[in-house]
């Protein structure tokens, strides 16, 4: 069959659990061979859109693809395509490395097992410690481990569900740098964090809050799309502390954010903000300027302008 | 130094969580109830009413009056009148009859000549606590059972020893050895708490460690997974069969009469029929502390209600339909039948349907339950 442009492609995705509305008429569109990052707060919904586009949850409304497979209808035939990595480590502890490769190529009947396990385990670096309980391995290894567990059938498509939580810097610049090899051979990867500089090295973005899809497009789009202003307060620390109090409420200022010496004073109306921050700035004997606003800024932005939904007061997961 | 606040903050911590698994507090309140009910109302030490066929090849006042006589002591209750032999062979077998009375064609014309004619009270004394109390009933029959019809010119045979002699045979187990009776029962007993339990923790353990996720998103079809979790556990149940088996032969002198490849045959059902039952417990406990409660829950009316511990016939009709329910009664009749009777196939053969139709329900609930998705 053709290979359609985009590897997932879904619209109206909603979700409710009991009365709670986790997903709500959420859109996405993942071009072939990208890295899609997806974020949003605690709660609002990512692991659920996973879940949904392999299969492990039906959508209560909505439809789409993945590659190319209903997300409905062909479930089997997506989970045999795509490779799903869990937040939470949900190989067995009980099992060497190398047994639960073995476990997963059989469930996957894949061919000339031994030696793709081999394969896996060499290219990870796993192959000395293949002996080794996976239940003893750090949390580095331990996601070393799931990414060759889910790549071992070569899916088409990765579904990464916060990979990177709790692994230390080192580690997730080497599993970046996996990722980028991966879809450069040509690879589709979705993946969930809450690392903004994970969330720069992703080809495109989506940002969701309370199920709801704010923002997407490259880093770039997605933040020239907020028409955010954002100025930097530098100097005394102190000082920062009384200006930072004083913004709080003044006008044009929405959005005070330390960031160690500095202060980010974001706002939607950027002259209103111009006036607040120069003058608090000038009476506190602070240094101002504007500048880009990161994405962080405008994530928590888009966050708080979008109100908590009643309903959805404390759903777990995510 | 102990610590007031810090005792009280561990006793709240712990009844905010009791009262938070429900099903933890159910059984607390469940199982006392469960156990009043079973041991007060179901168990019966005396059983009475045990089903008799009745051979007669002589028909006449007197049989009738000694038939009459036995059902009088509360213990017998006539169900069967076989013609043959044979049939009665096989009321026996199949354990629909415990009793069978044989009177020989001239018991009449022998009793009236005071010849002391001999009655055959044939007892299937596999489960010698069953039939030990109807067995001494006998006795009294013996002396009295047929005073009023001695009258007129026989009123003679009133005196002395009694007119005839009621010669109780037990059949199977002759010398009324418990062990006989418990040891094969307990292969079942064994085999349903093992099994139960190894296979409702299965998925609850996936579910509580978190491998169901990534279990559910690879392609694995749900009879795979029941098949794949439950088979290990059969051969697992055959290992114990086997030293089961060589204990009751070597420790135990149980005899075995019938076919040990019958019995194997059989056990594979029954043990499937168990695990299917565990799988069920396991798709509806969120965790294995609730898989074990419902493998006890499961547990105990097996061992009361199936005629393990206590006689099957003792106990009142609804605990009699409870037990029918339960593979552990059939497969207690199987295995005994094999083992103490030599039952073949013919004679198990209800038992063993009984058997297939549990195992399918229980496979087909479990099946149901088990979510292909995390909905």
């Amino acid at each position: 069959m053709a290979e359609p442009d985009y590897a997932i492609e879904v619209e109206g995705l909603t979700k409710r659990f009991d009365d709670k509305v986790v997903v709500d008429h959420f859109g996405l569109r993942v071009r072939r061979g990208q890295i899609y990052g997806f974020l949003g707060p605690n709660g609002s919904g990512k692991t659920t859109t996973i879940r949904m586009l392999c299969g492990l949850l039906t959508p209560d409304e909505g439809r789409g693809t993945c590659l190319g497979f209903d997300i409905r209808r062909e479930s089997a035939r997506i989970k045999r395509e795509v490779g799903y990595m869990t937040q939470r480590f949900s190989l067995y502890e009980d099992l060497s490395i190398a047994e639960n490769l073995e476990f997963v190529a059989r469930i996957y009947g894949i061919a000339r097992r031994r030696e793709r396990v081999d394969a896996a385990l060499e290219r990870l670096g796993l192959a000395r410690r293949r002996r080794q309980l996976a239940g003893t391995l750090s949390g580095g290894w331990k996601q070393r481990l799931a990414l060759a567990a889910c790549l071992l059938h070569e899916p088409r498509l990765l579904l990464l569900d916060e990979p990177t939580a709790g692994v230390d810097p080192g580690a997730r610049r080497e599993f970046w740098a996996h990722l980028h090899e991966l879809a450069h051979e040509g690879m589709t990867v979705l993946v969930s964090t809450h690392y903004m500089d994970e969330a720069e090295r992703c080809h495109a973005l989506a940002y969701i809050a309370y199920g709801k899809l704010l923002a997407s497009g490259s880093a770039e789009e997605v933040v020239a799309g907020a028409h955010l202003a954002t100025w930097a307060i530098e100097g005394e620390v102190a000082a920062l502390a009384t200006a930072a109090a004083a913004l709080k409420g003044a006008p044009g200022a929405d959005m005070v954010v330390p960031f160690g010496s500095r202060l980010h004073v974001s706002g939607t109306d950027a002259g209103a903000l111009a006036a607040s921050v120069t003058r608090v700035a000038a009476a506190a004997g602070l240094r101002a300027a504007p500048i880009e606003p990161g994405l962080e800024d405008v994530f928590i932005h888009l966050m708080r302008r979008t109100p908590e939904p009643v309903t959805v007061a404390h759903q777990a997961g995510g | 130094m102990f610590s007031w606040s810090r005792f009280a903050a561990i006793l709240v911590k712990e009844f905010v969580q009791v009262r938070r698994d429900r099903l933890t507090f159910a059984m607390m309140i469940g199982v006392p109830v469960m156990q009043l009910v079973l041991f007060g109302y179901a168990i019966n030490m005396d059983p009475k009413g045990l089903p008799m066929a009745v051979v007669s090849a002589d028909a006449s006042p007197f049989t009738r009056s000694l038939v009459r006589g036995l059902e009088a002591s509360g213990y017998f209750r006539v169900v069967a009148q076989p013609a043959t032999q044979a049939e009665a062979e096989a009321l026996v077998a199949e354990g629909d009859v415990q009793f069978v009375l044989h009177l020989p064609a001239d018991f009449s014309r022998r009793l009236a000549r005071g010849e002391r004619p001999v009655a055959l009270l044939e007892a299937d004394a596999t489960d010698p606590a069953a039939t030990g109390n109807a067995i001494a009933a006998v006795q009294a029959v013996n002396q009295s059972g047929l005073d009023r019809d001695l009258s007129g010119p026989l009123a003679s045979l009133r005196q002395g020893p009694p007119a005839f002699e009621l010669r109780v045979h037990r059949r199977y187990n002759p010398e009324g050895i418990t062990a006989y009776n418990i040891v094969p029962g307990l292969m079942g007993v064994v085999l349903t708490m093992t099994m139960v339990m190894m296979t409702s923790i299965a998925m609850t353990r996936e579910r509580e460690r978190g491998t169901m996720e990534n279990l559910l998103a690879t392609p694995v079809r749900p009879f795979e997974v029941m098949a794949g979790k439950i088979v290990p556990y059969i051969l697992i149940g055959y290992v114990q069969v086997v030293v089961i088996l060589v204990a009751a032969k070597l420790l135990f002198r149980v005899p075995m009469v019938g076919s040990l490849a019958l019995l194997s045959a059989i056990l594979v059902l029954f043990i499937a029929a168990n695990l299917a039952v565990g799988f069920t417990f396991s798709t509806l406990a969120r965790n294995q502390m609730q898989a074990m409660q419902m493998t006890f829950f499961f547990f105990l009316p097996s061992m009361l209600l199936s005629g393990f511990m206590f006689p099957f016939r003792g106990m009142p009709g609804w605990a009699q339909a409870v037990g029918e329910v339960l593979p552990l009664t059939h497969f207690l009749r199987i295995v005994r039948g094999i083992l103490l009777k030599g039952n073949s196939w013919d004679a198990v053969a209800l038992e063993v349907g009984a058997l297939a139709a549990f195992l399918v329900a229980a496979g087909t609930v479990a099946l149901a339950r088990y979510r292909e998705t995390l909905d």
